[in-house]
């Protein structure tokens, strides 16, 4: 294939312009579908049965009662998904956490599920199910899980990383440990330390779109998934794989999808939805609750971070060291280690310490969440960066840019950065109007930066040219922000033709070759460069047509605005072809013309970021408003900068709440106490200000337009400039996530009585 | 589960009077349709009163106004003539919800689904609002804080509708204010909350006054030590401060996810201060 994937300086006609979203209409008539908008006939209603306990022996299960309920057509256990997973530990987990083996491990674990011939039914079915539970202290909170007295999860946890295995089981699954020099020395070097603890409390991702299928499983060995992802080639995957059967055999389809945020990144409801279907014969539609989503799907962990940073008058930093501990859920992940990776990523650091703890606590399986683990890494560094800065007496975006990292700095995770955007990022804060802009009596203003590695990963597309010239593109990315809009204006710029001469669609499984969800930012970045190779491959073929036609050396034609175009003294009388010229004459030329790409993008360019925050704090109620916002990020090139906008906002939008007042509340007795929107307070519309977008351009070496992936970073530094803003306003360093109002009021108290 | 829709209230009473099981009063709908998604009541009988005649209107009386029962709160936003003398009753009543929830829910309602929270309550009882009770047994009218008992109990009897809430019609100098403190800045539910009615004489002292706090105790509390704190003075900063201190003293609040019970007594104090200069203000003070 040949494909160069370096960045080549092009000027753009459709790249960075900004048409409708293909999209659009449909979502806003209501036409498009989502996870719980497809119906088979014959198709029966899934429910999930979950423990009411944190932590408990299943001594037995007793479903003779529900399988006798007029209408149950089937009803299954854990002994129904029986372990296919030959030893992959990481597959297991997935498998337990689908339905609770021997123990249910958090408030909400699975423990058995019905389908019947409608929803009343299966409630009652539920009700029928006896479950014989033997209960065990439980551990919610990260700091207690890790203490020895703490009530073990896992018996056979050893902990990882260390030098030698430890004597005795914990509920820490891993040490990490990232950095380099000698901090110790560097803290020696320090005119000023700053040393302080952190707290995050567990987030979920708020998706609007409950996780919804339906499973349709045929005698002969054969299924259909129609599932709301954010990939469902991985889904096939998995779910064949716990289900024992061959991938080909199960396609699935990916539904639109109402939010994912990474939380729709590993089969929950799938692998019961289809082993349901296997049992009853028919197929079976399995919609979570809210109450299910929040109790049962994959919230952000919760962390608790220890931060000391050293430096010199000057304000050089001289030693950074961080220990964060994030909480996993049940089951062993890598979180604590990502944490670690990105706290100190923003700086050029001579010694750097960071280490991490994966911690296990009987709270639902830890998933993605947007940047996931960075934005609370930032929120304690930036936290300490900034205090520190006032401590020196230096302006907080003067001492960051001091210490940015730059272009052949050795990251604090270990690789050396090409070009990087977080200098710019700064400067452009340093410029901005809304620093600039005057306070008002409890107003307060914060700034922070933040970093992410994005991801590229596996990737195949195809475009397919029909014979009246229109284009189809067939990605394997699931569209969650706008992706076949931008793939759709890279074919455009490619093959020189409008943009509306083009329909982007996701393929199912069956159609098109393995691609990587669509996480780490990477949907546009990878599926845009499979998206340009593609369109060169197809520009091959149309360029050979074209010298058909004329009967000539395709050597002789060149690819110009959408046209063939003979070159050559000797062709100077051939007027050029259109590529609608070309399609239309592709049956008598050699058959349809397509261009193909299946690649691995390597290169995902790193991604920083800097917010402005301004918010009001009111000091007798501790109610927090935030009055202005604004986003500088880097983009290496925005390809339809009004999506990229849109990202910059969501993250911000979704990082207000998490700093304000989104949390996860437990009950001592391990259950979750709000369950709901209501409780669990996103940010209405009414609470956020316009969110001010301000795209850098930056290009990334290793993409030909440039790309870098946008999704993810602007989660990253919002906990921690809200916090700092919250800090100014309120005269007191609030060191706690989500700054609610109790404890903002508790702080201001605490701190006027000294 | 059977669902009626009758026409007279007289049969309203009969039907749920002689109801086997578990029977429910729908208006509209706001609490008693999500509970039963969530599972957490399975009435057998529900008994929709919309269909009776008078209920879905805000009438004018001698004495003041008369609220039906199924009157949704976003028209009493649209009675110039009511929000002109309950100001604050009205303003309670459209922060309830959402604008969507608000174009269904009722004050009635919201009273009788007796949680100490809500939002339209402490405002009906700084007012002196009263409820008209229909039952087996004929017609009563009770002070509208004597309705709820505890959270999600009331003092009705078996049978027993309220039919309408009758407000009177402001003295002179005199208005009402109602504030609440949600994390949020709507769709949100009370974390505490203080209602305040005041009446003043010509030269702007304090000549009548109800106090009323939401979500600080098992029920809305009217706080009479409070008002007494404010009769016979201007609104000066010493009449405030003690106002505040009697609120948040008055509260036996509880520690849950919504807010700390430190958190609720003072916030208690602020927010019935702040509705009162508000009250003052509207009722002409100065």
């Amino acid at each position: 294939m040949n494909f160069d994937p370096r960045f080549s300086g092009r000027k753009f006609a459709s790249v960075g312009t900004r048409p409708i979203r293909p999209d659009g209409v449909d979502k806003v008539t209501g036409r498009a579908r989502y996870g719980a908008d497809f119906n088979m006939a014959g198709q029966l209603v899934g429910r999930v049965l979950r423990s009411p306990h944190a932590h408990a022996i299943i001594r037995k299960i007793d479903t003779s009662k529900a399988e006798a309920l007029s209408g149950v057509k089937a009803v299954i256990t854990a002994a129904d998904l029986p372990d296919l997973t030959d030893g992959d530990a990481a597959m297991y987990d997935i498998l337990d956490n689908c339905m609770a083996r021997t123990k249910a491990l958090y408030d909400g674990h699975a423990v058995a599920a019905v389908a019947a011939i409608d929803a009343r039914t299966a409630r009652q079915a539920l009700k029928l199910i006896e479950v014989d539970y033997e209960v065990l202290p439980h551990v919610t909170d990260v700091d207690e899980a890790m203490a020895h007295h703490a009530p073990l999860i896992n018996d056979t946890i050893f902990t990882e990383g260390l030098e030698q295995k430890p004597a005795k089981a914990s509920n820490v699954t891993k040490r990490s440990q990232f950095g380099h020099g000698d901090v110790h020395q560097g803290f020696g070097a320090a005119d000023f330390i700053v040393e302080r603890s952190f707290k995050t409390e567990q987030t979920h991702q708020g998706y609007i779109e409950p996780h919804a299928c339906v499973a349709n499983v045929s005698t002969d060995g054969t299924a259909d998934l129609w599932v709301c992802t954010q990939g469902h080639f991985v889904y096939r995957q998995h779910c064949a794989q716990l289900l024992g059967m061959e991938a080909s055999k199960l396609r699935v389809t990916s539904s639109e999808i109402g939010g994912g945020f990474g939380g729709k990144t590993h089969v929950w409801a799938e692998p019961v939805a289809l082993a349901l279907s296997r049992k009853a014969g028919r197929p079976v539609k399995l919609v979570m609750t809210r109450d299910e989503v929040f109790r049962a799907s994959g919230p952000t962990s919760a962390t608790s971070i220890d931060v000391k940073i050293g430096a010199r008058k000057d304000g050089t930093i001289t030693a950074a060291e961080a220990t964060l501990r994030y909480s996993a859920g049940p089951y062993a992940g890598s979180w604590a280690e990502i944490g670690a990776m990105t706290a100190f990523a923003c700086y050029k650091l001579d010694n750097v310490k960071t280490v991490g703890y994966e911690v296990l606590v009987n709270r639902p399986k830890t998933a993605a969440y947007r940047a996931p683990s960075a934005p609370m890494a930032a929120f304690a560094v930036e936290s300490a960066v900034d205090e520190l800065a006032k401590e020196i007496g230096i302006d907080p975006v003067e001492f960051r840019i001091r210490n940015a990292a730059q272009e052949g700095t050795r990251s604090s995770y270990g690789p050396v950065y090409g070009p990087i955007g977080i200098g710019p990022t700064l400067e452009a804060v340093k410029n901005h109007a809304h620093m600039k802009a005057p306070l008002k009596a409890n107003q307060g203003r914060g700034m922070a930066c933040g970093f992410w590695f994005n991801f590229g990963g596996q990737t195949c597309v195809d475009l397919n040219i029909g014979m009246d010239g229109s284009v189809s593109l067939a990605v394997g990315t699931v569209d969650v922000g706008g992706s076949r809009a931008s793939l759709s204006l890279v074919a455009a710029e490619e093959l020189g033709i409008d943009y509306t001469q083009l329909k982007a669609v996701v393929a199912d499984t069956s159609s098109l070759g393995y691609n990587d969800m669509t996480d780490g930012s990477r949907g546009t970045f990878s599926s845009s460069m499979a998206t340009i190779s593609a369109a060169r491959n197809a520009i091959k073929i149309l360029r050979e047509r074209a010298a058909q036609m004329w009967d000539i050396s395709v050597d002789d034609v060149v690819w110009e605005q959408g046209h063939a175009v003979a070159k050559g003294e000797k062709h100077g009388n051939l007027g050029k072809l259109s590529l609608k010229e070309i399609a239309a004459k592709s049956g008598t030329t050699g058959g349809p013309i397509a261009g193909h790409s299946e690649l691995v993008a390597d290169g995902a360019g790193v991604s920083f970021a800097t917010h402005i925050c301004d918010v009001e704090v009111d000091p007798e109620t501790g109610s927090t408003r935030v009055i202005r916002y604004t986003v500088v990020q880097d983009a290496g090139k925005a390809v339809h900068p009004t999506y990229v906008e849109g990202q910059y906002q969501g993250g911000a939008a979704q990082g207000i709440g998490w700093a304000l007042n989104e949390e996860y509340i437990y009950g001592k007795d391990g259950r979750l106490q709000n369950a709901g929107f209501l409780d669990y307070r996103i940010p209405v519309c009414s609470d956020l200000p316009m969110i001010d977008t301000q795209i850098l351009e930056i290009p990334n070496p290793n993409h030909p337009y440039g790309v870098r992936g946008v999704g993810e970073t602007s989660i990253v530094p919002p906990l921690a400039a809200i916090a700092n803003a919250v800090s100014n306003a309120a005269g007191v360093r609030m060191t706690h996530i989500p700054m609610s109002p109790p404890r903002i009021l508790a702080a201001i108290e605490a701190e006027r009585e000294g | 589960m059977r669902y009626i829709r009758p026409l007279s209230i007289e049969d309203a009473v009969g039907q749920l009077a002689g109801s086997a099981g578990p029977a429910a009063i729908l208006a509209g709908g706001s609490d008693l349709l999500v509970r039963m998604k969530g599972g957490f009541v399975e009435p057998e009988l529900i008994i929709d009163i919309k269909g009776i005649t008078g209920l879905s209107e805000i009438r004018a009386t001698a004495d003041g106004f008369s609220i039906g029962a199924a009157v949704p709160c976003a028209v009493l936003g649209e009675n110039a003539a009511l929000k002109k003398a309950w100001p604050g009753v009205v303003e309670a009543a459209k922060l309830i919800g959402s604008k969507q929830v608000q174009g269904r829910c009722t004050i009635v309602g919201n009273l009788c689904n007796a949680s100490p929270a809500a939002d339209s309550v402490p405002a009906l009882v700084a007012a002196g609002a009263r409820a008209v009770v229909v039952g087996p047994s004929g017609k009563r009218t009770i002070a509208v804080e004597t309705v709820p008992t505890a959270p999600g109990r009331t003092s009705l009897a078996k049978g027993e509708i309220i039919e309408a809430i009758l407000l009177g019609s402001q003295a002179p100098r005199s208005a009402d204010a109602y504030l609440r403190f949600i994390p949020r800045t709507e769709m949100d539910i009370a974390v505490v909350s203080a209602g305040v009615n005041l009446t003043l004489d010509e030269a702007g002292v304090v000549t009548a006054a109800r106090v009323a706090i939401g979500a600080a105790a098992p029920t809305v509390l009217l706080v009479e030590e409070a008002a007494e704190a404010l009769i016979g003075r201007k609104l000066d900063e010493a009449a405030l401060e003690r106002l505040a201190k009697i609120c948040s003293g008055a509260c036996r609040p509880i520690d849950d996810k919504r807010g700390t019970i430190e958190f609720r007594r003072k916030v208690a104090g602020v927010l019935a201060r702040r509705a009162a200069q508000t009250a003052y203000a509207r009722a002409g003070g100065k």
